[in-house]
């Protein structure tokens, strides 16, 4: 009984007497899927990087929130965690990946420097102003230069929340 | 292979593009390969996907405000980047600073070095195929480094610590504990590594005769750091142009014999053991006093120019600063060891299979923020 | 080897190096391969090219090479002054292998051409960048200025 009230759709689960069936709507446990197999994409660019690695690692561990399988290739990918800045030559090259990524995907800006620019915002010729000025539509920001691998997981559960809350679960 | 059947058959060498987004290029490297099958014939490295423009703004930033730069270079080793700019700096502007200070950078910068070789083995081992269990464990021993520096500057990774003039926090005493606690834990954790990996057969046979580097080859190129130390030339600057207490400390310097990219693996390894030992010493001779001289924090120094170099955990790291008598610097150069590590590559891996190339590039430990600056 | 005798050794072989007020050599532009080769070879015997840089002082461009030797344990820095009009100098990269990337980057941020280069290209900006940005009159939209507090 306790396990399923833990379950996000709970209050949605009717369960039916004397035997091991529930009751739900398609779309909560569709969104309930999307949102707790989440899979990165290793775009590491630049310090947040090391960060992400940590929260993969054994003391943060992000694999318990479904998202410790990185895949190398954005077919295979959900998330497109931007951890680290994004300079000219690199624009191009994200919104490639994002147009290669499947549908239903989802961004986390990670760090100052995905989110604005970071401390590069000024004086710098090379740099792009955050992911937002590239065009691609960015679902999460995580603040911190570096954020924490506490916070990244923070920004998970957010993105997470935001997916459980969607109106159309089949995006 | 080349056998009756098949030399007959029609092949054709093949551009492909190990791009920026690679999981064994170790950050931003796009490598633009020419195959014939298997083996490479030919390799152009394009950097520059993670250029910053630092030196810019180094002139429309002052001295001090530079600091936090310095640790997004090399961001896995922070504190001796800061390490290197800040005596770039106190050595234009004639600063003395006092002998704690002095021992704390040593303990600090040593503490980073193995920090940063626990990356550097943890990620080669994971290019080789052994693909979680060394890495989790170097990030298990690295998580208690980097605790010991969240307790004393607050952050993890970019620490923004040194200061023109010593430190910015006293080491105290429950911090020194904690490094002692940790020394003792960290020692068996080596040789857990090389029990691991050291003799494994598939390390070996993946590892042993891949991309040997001549003496001659890596002193041309400029090649510092791990790199020429396991190509048997015994240069280091802790040792042959001492800064700060290093002379006062004693430590081996270890030399690989092969110059293969096992050889590079067991130097770190080695200077792991051995920066542990350094730390120790200088626990031990840790003076009492101030741990920063106060200098203020706008410097105008007169115009001259200056150059300092240290013994960064990826080779030889110089900052070449020159001022004009204004609070900002004129211009800032800085010498990174991995832009002439990586400039090596392409000759080392032409004619071996596209799983060496993986091996041969994580072996040398670049990593492209201090490359593209 | 002491400073001195270094620098003894090179005016006495060419009459047109002088010395700097810091102790360095400064060398013109003509000369600068002959020098650079007589400085690979023994007695001096600079194995090693560590560093190219270039200054941009408004009326002239400095360029300065750091060179150690690992065997003879001594160190040389080399000044050569070029004119704003006439930024061209020979390249190095036949005598250290170093100088092939280094001079590819003076090359990408300062706009000087190395006579010589086997592959002269931007290196750290995109291959179609246009203006050199470490000048010190170059001015880009991109760049935010600062607001000064």
């Amino acid at each position: 009984m306790a396990v399923i009230e833990k379950i996000p759709a709970a209050n949605l689960i009717a369960k039916i007497p004397g035997g091991g069936i529930f009751l739900t709507t398609s779309e909560s446990v569709l969104k309930w899927g999307k949102a707790s197999s989440l899979w990165p994409l290793t775009f590491g660019l630049a310090c947040c990087a090391i960060e992400m690695i940590a929260t993969g690692a054994a003391e943060f561990d992000i694999d318990r929130f479904g998202a410790g399988v990185f895949r190398a290739s954005p077919r295979q990918c959900d998330v497109l965690i931007v951890a680290g800045t994004i300079c000219n030559k690199m624009g191009d090259c994200i919104r490639r990946l994002y147009a290669q990524m499947p549908e239903p995907k989802y961004v986390i800006a990670m760090g100052n420097c995905a989110i604005s620019g970071g401390i590069f915002y000024y004086d710098t010729y090379s740099v792009v102003k955050g992911v937002g000025s590239l065009g691609i539509e960015v679902d999460v920001f995580i603040p911190g230069c570096p954020p924490r691998p506490e916070n990244l997981l923070f920004g998970l559960m957010k993105l997470q929340e935001k997916i459980r809350n969607e109106k159309n679960a089949a995006k | 292979m080349d056998t009756a059947q098949t030399k007959d058959i029609y092949t054709e060498e093949f551009l492909i593009n190990m791009g920026p987004q690679h999981p064994s290029t170790h950050g931003v490297l796009s490598l633009e390969l020419k195959l014939d099958g298997e083996i490479v014939t030919g390799c152009t490295p394009h950097i520059g996907y993670l250029h910053r423009s630092m030196e810019k703004l180094a002139e429309n930033r002052m001295y001090t405000q530079f600091i936090p730069f310095t640790d997004r270079l090399d961001y896995v080793a922070s504190m001796n980047n800061n390490l290197g700019y800040v005596m770039a700096a106190e050595k234009l502007m004639n600063i003395e600073i006092p002998e704690r200070a002095k021992y704390i950078r040593v303990i600090i910068a040593e503490l980073n070095r193995v920090a940063s070789h626990l990356v550097a083995t943890g990620t080669f081992a994971q290019d080789l195929g052994a693909f979680a269990t060394p890495l989790f464990y170097c990030f298990r021993e690295r998580e208690k480094i980097v605790d010991i520096f969240d307790r004393l500057c607050g952050n993890r990774l970019t620490y923004n610590y040194m200061r023109i003039g010593g430190v910015q926090f006293d080491l105290s005493d429950d911090l020194i504990d904690m490094i002692k606690v940790f020394i003792k834990y960290m020692r068996p954790r080596i040789d857990d590594y090389e029990q691991l990996l050291t003799s494994n057969v598939i390390f070996l046979a993946r590892s042993k005769n891949i991309g040997v580097l001549t003496k001659d080859l890596a002193i041309s190129y400029s090649v510092t750091g791990p790199n020429l130390r396991a190509s048997g030339v015994k240069w280091d600057l802790r040792k042959d142009l001492p800064y700060l207490v290093y002379d006062k400390m004693e430590f081996d310097v270890p030399v690989g014999e092969n110059g293969d990219s096992w050889d590079r693996y067991k130097v770190r390894i080695e200077e792991m053991r051995q920066s542990l030992r350094i730390v120790e010493q200088a626990i031990d001779l840790l003076p009492a006093g101030d741990p920063t001289v106060k200098v203020g924090r706008i410097h105008k120094p007169a115009p001259s120019e200056a150059y300092f170099r240290t013994e960064n955990p990826r080779g030889e790291l110089g900052f070449y600063l020159v001022s004009d008598g204004s609070a900002c610097p004129y211009r800032l150069k800085i010498r990174s060891p991995s832009f002439s590590n990586l400039a090596v590559v392409p000759e080392l891996v032409k004619g071996v299979k596209m799983a060496d190339l993986v091996c041969i590039l994580g072996s040398f430990d670049i990593l492209m923020g201090e490359i593209d600056r | 080897m002491q400073p001195s005798e270094i620098s003894g050794i090179i005016k006495a072989r060419f009459a047109k190096a002088q010395d700097s007020a810091a102790g360095d050599i400064i060398v013109p532009g003509e000369i600068l391969l002959d020098v650079a080769r007589y400085l690979r070879n023994p007695p001096l015997a600079f194995d090693n090219l560590h560093c190219i840089t270039a200054i941009d002082r408004k009326d002239k461009v400095e360029l300065v090479y750091t060179l150690y030797s690992i065997c003879g344990h001594h160190g040389l820095t080399l000044r050569v002054y070029l004119t704003q009009g006439d930024l061209n100098v020979d390249s190095l990269s036949e005598i250290w292998k170093s100088a092939d990337w280094l001079e590819r980057e003076v090359y990408d941020l300062f706009g000087i051409i190395f006579k010589g280069h086997p592959d002269l290209r931007r290196i750290l900006n995109p291959y179609d960048w246009k203006g050199h940005p470490l000048r010190k009159d170059y001015s880009s939209p991109a760049i935010v200025a600062k607001p000064k507090l």
